[in-house]
């Protein structure tokens, strides 16, 4: 392999385990091993790694980390939700439960870093010890004083962060010590290729699966370039490209039948499994069944409602995507000449479907909804509780909702093909 | 390695080279002090007298430390103070309270750590105090030795002033700055910030008991005496253990120094910034660079350092989108250029995705509206795009009004380093109609 690791200080056995450890990141390993140096010299007070979610930021690092046990603090920002639990997690890292105990309840920043000073005059460092915090775009939200505080710890310790953000993003007001910036690049087609290819199944040769891998990343990879989703799509799918071999109908080498066999499904899964409509479990299930309504939540563009209610629909869309001014023309039979040369002001001229729907008054709803009907219907409480059910469904929804005096006002929340396809099978227009 | 070797010892490549990232990294990484202060002697001496004349005589003072990020504040402050400790009268008479407006968040916490500080914790028990003033009072009273006259003085430190001046009522800085005004006990205040308006953030009453002596530390560096500095910061010093091998370092370093292509690039970060910070930066890059394979710093790895601290950080995230997270920028860039910079929606970039689909005859990025609305979810993700101002949370998902978070020099530049990129997309993104 090109980029072998190597570093003056550190065991070369063990570099040689985290290499293999960690494919395609090689170069980026290298960096982060130089750039800390040998264990008992000072590193970059703090470090910001960027990149896209499942470059392998976490993993470099951690396995770094792990195998040449170095003395760090692992913590991910989602779970601290106060600065408490932050503190406490690395306290408990470096000096054991004792040192946590120590933090008063609801500890400032102040308290943490005295009883982090007193501990580390115990027991003095013989190595850089290292905060490691994930997701770090979430401590933005935390206190403003948190994050130009950690970056001054340096005296300390180091501290890495890692982010999908840049760091442009981050920096305060009055800006802050500024952190090394290091950019792991995202894999590319290749080497996702290559790190996919890596879990093949056990009684399939290696090149069935990576010409598996080469049809998979051939659907999806114009779409998502995430190394996790991918994965998973894989595992889900590779029992259906399978099917052919197991049944004897094609050989492994049989290139494209396999694939014929395949697209298809693969398109299905876009539908339907990449976009977390249905979970995995219901994915497998719809296999066996093999049913010709597999459909995720997109594609329902089905819906049953009573008479009246699709009526109401078709007003509710008319009035919020036509202007008021509109409706004497469209929906009064004898209205008068109107002229036509202005008769759409500039400003109504861009489509509606574009700016999406405008809300409109309980009135002119019932108004457009009894010029639409063509029997003549009475106001009845039948009529009101339809509107109410609708709003309910969410095919409508109420935009002033806290003020019970008004007059409600309403906007409608399906698109336009829901509402053609309400029309055109109810009616076979 | 403290043993000083004698001299004309030679140690092998391999334990030079540590020594040498040693020396250096200290430099760069843990804010060694430098010998003495560059480039500000003079604020350094005014620094000096007035601390000592509170240390020594026991006068009252207060003064600011005004200065950009980076220009040497803390530096100055810790080497004045390092001079000062030399001296024996100062070393038993002056005490240090360090406070920091990132740590200390309210005035509670800051007394609480002036009492700790001062070492009276065991003094104040479990005294209730009724103000502010009286605890801050009853403090100073107990540094006084037997008789009332001859008390010790004591050096307030105020890192990072500007946010003590937005803790409630600013009662820390008004007992502070009273105390140094009226003769009770000698207090020596010093704040250091970096906002030149800091002055504007005090109330009337704290402002006039203020001495209003400010030092600013503002840069007048010119770049022979920035590049003087490179040279001075990677060269080693005289008491490096193998004389021989610290002699070829320097020469490399200062052959290093003259070379064109490094003088370019150290032209460049003189232009953008003068401070020791993103210096160290730049020259930890190349530190770490440097190996028992290569055991000097090359040009080469000065252009690479600059490259890596210059390099745009988003055009770097969009070297990893997907196809159709880049023609959704490019649609939203083609909405920028006709809207003249009106915010968008999902709706209208779609529309705009469509029509360049629709100029294709043999297209193959024919996606579901779910799948795009996924993408597009994904670039409000990475911040690329952001909710405009107005556009509230109740519309529904595919109407609220967004703005792109980039340029149009960044997208095109993005385009052409984009790997594979379809020619097809490159030439819709130099143009609309293509």
């Amino acid at each position: 392999m090109a980029g072998r690791l190597e570093h003056p200080g550190y065991d070369e056995e063990k570099l040689r385990i985290v290499s293999e450890q960690l494919p395609c990141r090689e170069v980026q390993a290298g960096a982060l091993l130089s750039l800390m140096g040998q264990p008992q010299q000072y590193c970059y007070p703090s470090l910001f790694i960027y990149g896209h979610r499942a470059s392998g930021k976490s993993h470099v690092v951690n396995t770094l980390m792990k195998e040449l046990e170095l003395p760090h603090a692992t913590v991910s920002c989602v779970e601290c939700i106060s600065a408490a639990l932050l503190f406490e997690q690395v306290l408990l890292a470096f000096f054991g439960c004792d040192a946590a105990s120590l933090l008063p309840r609801s500890p400032s920043l102040s308290d943490f870093v005295r009883i982090y000073r007193q501990q580390a005059s115990q027991s003095p460092a013989e190595q850089t010890r290292y905060i490691v915090l994930e997701k770090a775009e979430l401590l933005r939200d935390a206190d403003a004083n948190l994050l130009p505080a950690l970056l001054r710890l340096q005296e300390l310790v180091s501290i890495f962060l890692y982010s999908e953000i840049v760091w442009d993003k981050f920096r305060p007001n009055t800006g802050c010590f500024e952190p090394l910036l290091l950019h792991f690049p995202d894999y590319s087609k290749g080497e996702l290729q290559q790190i996919l290819s890596k879990d093949r199944h056990p009684s399939y040769s290696a090149e069935f699966y990576s010409s598996y891998v080469h049809i998979l990343l051939g659907v999806f990879y114009a779409v998502c370039r995430d190394l996790r989703e991918l994965r998973h799509l894989a595992a889900l799918n590779f029992s259906k490209f399978c099917e052919p071999v197991a049944a004897g109908k094609a050989k492994e080498t049989d290139a494209h039948k396999l694939w014929k066999n395949i697209e298809p499904h693969l398109k299905k899964a876009m539908q339907t499994v990449y976009l977390r409509e249905v979970s995995s479990l219901q994915w497998e299930q719809m296999e066996e069944h093999d049913a010709g309504a597999l459909r995720g939540l997109s594609a329902h563009t089905h819906v049953e409602l009573p008479y009246y209610s699709k009526f109401l629909l078709i007003a509710a869309y008319l009035a919020s995507y036509n202007p008021a001014r509109t409706d004497k023309r469209f929906f009064v039979k004898h209205h008068g000449k109107i002229k036509k040369t202005n008769f759409l002001k500039k400003n109504e001229k861009t489509s509606n479907h574009l700016l999406g729907p405008k809300p409109f008054p309980l009135d002119r709803l019932l108004a457009i909804f009894y010029s639409v009907v063509d029997s003549r219907v009475a106001p009845t409480a039948s009529i009101f509780s339809q509107r109410d059910m609708s709003v309910k469904f969410v095919l409508i929804t109420c935009v002033n909702i806290c003020f019970p005096l008004q007059i409600p006002e309403f906007k409608v929340a399906v698109f336009l093909f829901l509402c053609r396809f309400v029309l055109f099978t109810s009616f076979a227009l | 390695m403290s043993k000083r070797k004698v001299k004309d010892t030679h140690l092998p490549i391999g334990e030079c080279i540590t020594q040498v990232h040693h020396i250096l990294r200290k430099r760069f990484c843990h804010q060694q002090l430098p010998d003495a202060p560059e480039g500000v002697e003079a604020q350094h001496r005014h620094l000096m007298e007035l601390l000592k004349r509170s240390a020594v005589h026991g006068e009252s003072n207060s003064v600011l430390i005004v200065g950009p990020r980076g220009a040497g504040k803390t530096m100055l402050l810790r080497s004045v103070l390092r001079e000062l400790a030399e001296e024996t009268e100062v070393q038993k008479n002056l005490l240090q309270v360090h406070l920091n407006g990132l740590l200390q968040t309210d005035d509670r916490v800051a007394l609480k750590e002036i009492t700790r500080q001062l070492h009276l914790e065991n003094v104040v028990g479990d005294r209730v105090f009724g103000s502010f003033a009286e605890n801050l009072a009853f403090l100073l009273d107990a540094l006084r030795k037997g008789d009332r006259s001859s008390s010790r003085p004591v050096l307030f430190v105020l890192d990072e002033f500007d946010l003590f001046a937005h803790h409630k009522n600013q009662t820390l800085l008004y007992n502070l700055f009273d105390v140094s005004q009226s003769a009770q006990a000698p207090v020596a205040v010093v704040g250091l910030t970096c906002r030149l308006d800091v002055l504007e953030l005090l109330e009337k009453r704290v402002k006039s008991r203020f001495s209003h002596r400010q030092i600013h530390l503002l840069s007048t560096l010119t770049f022979p005496q920035y590049s003087e500095r490179v040279r001075a910061q990677l060269s080693l010093p005289d008491d490096f253990p193998d004389a021989k091998f610290a002699q070829q370092w320097n020469a490399a370093v200062t052959t290093l120094c003259e070379d064109k292509s490094v003088r370019d690039v150290l032209q460049r970060h003189f232009d953008s910034s003068k401070d020791f910070r993103s210096l160290h930066m730049l020259l930890m890059l190349c530190l770490s660079r440097v190996s028992v394979a290569k055991p000097t710093i090359t040009a080469a790895d000065f252009l690479d350092a600059s490259r890596s601290c210059l390099a745009d950080a988003k055009a770097n995230m969009l070297h990893g989108l997907s196809i159709l997270e880049l023609c959704l920028i490019i649609a939203m860039k083609h909405l920028n250029d006709v809207y003249e910079g009106e915010p968008f929606n999902l709706q209208m970039v779609q529309n705009e995705f469509r029509k360049f689909l629709q100029r294709k005859t043999n297209s193959m990025y024919n996606f579901e509206p779910p799948v795009i609305m996924k993408a597009f979810e994904h670039l409000q993700q990475l911040e690329l795009i952001q909710l405009a101002d107005g556009s509230s949370a109740k519309t529904q998902r595919e109407y609220r009004l967004m703005r792109l978070m980039l340029d149009h020099v960044q997208v095109m530049e993005a385009l052409q380093k984009y790997p594979q990129c379809p020619t097809d997309v490159k030439q819709w993104a130099m143009s609309a109609f293509a």
